[in-house]
């Protein structure tokens, strides 16, 4: 069983959000890029264990991003995986990242495609269930387990109010979350061995966008916090009625 | 032209967010001079479902397979396909939620359909079609727009208030050719987490406890606070890791992201990847004994003091006010 884990770029979680040219781009000045954290602690260890446990011969990483996302594919690679895939472009729109990936992964006979629940910069949650469409694959969203054997997958997925445990065939696709795995760090061994694994960078399909990003925008600052004592929480209970309206 | 929303249900009942979807379909048909079609898949009562006319649904088409009953993203993904194929409609609204994020992006890739996932605003038709979402977990907006012709929209739950109007939509079958292959996950067991407690994700209201609460032994008064409200119950990361709640109710950057009316914040810090899923909630109440908490920084309101005193006093406040509205 071949895998491929797609790895995704984000500012970590304490950066400061700014925008630039005229709103238009997030400002990456000063802003430390990661892993994104479901894809890090969850895709790619449970990829790992299963190469580990005998049902994978091969775990191989994509990302869609230029040449400053190198560092990050390597942490990956230093986590774990054979080799790493950088399809040499960058997009907002997860269309274009997902029929990206398609075009590569079609003819390399993938049977386990595992992506993140969600990017924590645009929290779509979408590009794993359009893979799924475009390499005609089945999927399942939002996994905290999941276990192989003779080409079925027995998945827990959460649902509303409660958790369900699904079996699908290969080929597959899963968006990953807690629950799946344990995170790893990265130890000496493996940070000199991804230095010495194949990152083979591939010229992009040149997909077209489908939705473009107008402009972004901060939310109102709170206007400050307004307080009570434990002697008058009757007024807090009539400002949440008759000011704030949610009782 | 028509727009195709998808008209979620579970064994039967429509819930709120569904009509708010149907609703947000059908106030988008009016200003484009076109009608909403509300469908439904799997095992439902005509009765049921011709009252989603009241929320504006112009008619709904009922796909009565009952191997629908359960989510199964190709297998939605063709008959909402069918549908729009029928109706030759160009735009197909969903929820943004377990359902609509395992079947939207489907269709939206087998359409070409640009897709926008969870949207916040009806789309802005005089720059394009412009939608308002979240991003950067509640941190920041942005407003994208779909420039293809094919358009998907997934809608933040919980995002516009909802009115019943008047009306019944006549229901018609629809017939969709599926094949073993849209069946291809099997659901072998379901897992409900408790049977009348409200699910947190749909929550309105969500009283949640952290580390500084000190115990299991002290979520009495929580479920306490919580009941007299009527709301549902989440805890911060170290709560759910020490076992002193379910993992389910975790909330935060690892844990589930909620947008609820009112989220009332007991004995929890504050820290950065716990805001990182609730900072969207409307109005924020933070009870902490510590006045320099950072979570007061991200309040609405807050009081100050020790959570066991406070927290039977304010539901006991709230029981008050709920009495007095009665009478
Ligand atoms: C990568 C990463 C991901 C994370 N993901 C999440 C996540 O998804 N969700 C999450 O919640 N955390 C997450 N965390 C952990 C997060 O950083 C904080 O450690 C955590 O949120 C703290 O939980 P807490 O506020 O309950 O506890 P504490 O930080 O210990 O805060 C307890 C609070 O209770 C107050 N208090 C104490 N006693 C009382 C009393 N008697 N009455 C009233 N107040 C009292 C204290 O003043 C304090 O503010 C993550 C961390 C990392 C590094
Ligand atoms: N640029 C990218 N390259 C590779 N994988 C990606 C990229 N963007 C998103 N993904 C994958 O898709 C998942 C969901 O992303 P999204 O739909 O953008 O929220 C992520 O957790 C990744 O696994």
């Amino acid at each position: 069983m071949k895998i491929l884990v797609c790895i995704s770029q984000v500012p970590d979680t304490t950066s400061k959000i700014a925008f630039s040219d005229n709103n238009t781009s997030f400002s990456t000045a000063g802003v430390t890029m990661i892993i994104n954290p479901y894809d890090e602690w969850y895709s790619l260890v449970r990829a790992l264990e299963l190469k580990e446990g005998g049902q994978a011969a091969a775990v191989h990483l994509i990302t869609v991003g230029k040449a400053d996302t190198e560092p990050v594919i390597r942490k990956a690679l230093a986590i774990g995986g054979d080799e790493a895939i950088r399809i040499d472009t960058d997009s907002n729109d997860p269309y274009v990242i997902a029929a990206e990936i398609a075009a590569y992964a079609q003819n390399e006979g993938y049977d386990l495609v595992l992506c993140g629940k969600e990017t924590i910069d645009y929290n779509n949650g979408v590009v794993g269930a359009m893979l799924a469409e475009m390499l005609d694959m089945n999927y399942v969203g939002f996994a905290s387990k999941l276990d192989i054997a003779g080409g079925v997958a027995t998945i827990h997925r959460e649902i509303e109010g409660g958790e369900e445990v699904d079996s699908a065939t290969l080929p597959l696709v899963v968006s990953c979350q807690k629950g799946m795995a344990e995170a790893r760090i990265p130890n000496m061994r493996g940070i000199m061995a991804a230095r010495t694994k194949p990152l083979k960078i591939v010229a992009p399909a040149a997909i077209q966008p489908l939705t473009a990003i107008d402009s972004f925008e901060m939310p109102p600052a709170k206007t400050g916090v307004k307080m009570f004592t434990i002697d008058n929480l009757n007024e807090l209970v009539s400002a949440l009625h008759n000011e704030a309206k949610v009782i | 032209m028509s727009i195709i929303v998808l008209a979620e249900h579970s064994q039967n009942t429509f819930k709120k967010k569904t009509f708010e979807a149907v609703q947000y379909a059908a106030t988008l048909a009016q200003s484009m001079g076109t009608s909403a079609t509300a469908l439904v898949l799997g095992s439902a009562d005509e009765s049921a479902m011709q009252q989603l006319g009241a929320y504006g649904a112009q008619k709904v088409w009922h796909v009565a397979d009952s191997r629908l009953d359960n989510l199964n993203s190709r297998a939605y993904t063709k008959a909402i396909a069918t549908a729009v194929e029928k109706a030759g409609a160009a735009i197909v609204i969903t929820l943004h939620d377990v359902t609509g994020k395992a079947v939207a992006p489907r269709l939206a890739a087998r359409l070409k359909a640009g897709l926008v996932a969870g949207a916040i605003s009806q789309p802005d038709l005089s720059k394009g079609f412009v939608i308002k979402k979240s991003v950067f977990s509640g941190k920041a907006f942005s407003h994208i727009n779909i420039t293809s012709d094919k358009k998907v929209v997934t809608l933040m739950p919980n995002s516009f208030p909802v009115k019943k109007g008047e009306g019944t939509a006549a229901v018609e079958k629809l017939e969709v050719a599926f094949d073993d292959k849209d069946f291809g996950v099997q659901v072998k067991e379901v897992k409900a987490v408790s049977g009348d407690s409200i699910p947190l994700p749909e929550a309105e209201l969500v009283v949640s406890g952290g580390r500084g609460m000190k115990g299991p032994e002290n979520w009495g008064v929580l479920e306490n606070l919580a009941q007299s409200l009527g709301a549902a119950l989440a805890c911060s990361r170290p709560v759910a890791d020490s076992h002193w709640r379910p993992h389910h109710e975790h909330v935060g950057q690892t844990g589930g992201t909620i947008r609820p009316n009112l989220y009332i914040a007991v004995g929890i810090s504050g820290a950065i990847q716990h805001l990182a899923g609730v900072n969207s909630s409307k109005t924020i109440v933070v009870i902490n004994k510590d006045p320099e908490a950072p979570f007061f920084k991200a309040a609405d309101y807050g009081v100050i003091g020790d959570a066991l005193e406070i927290v039977p006093k304010l539901t006991e406040a709230v029981k008050k006010f709920k009495a007095e509205q009665a009478g």
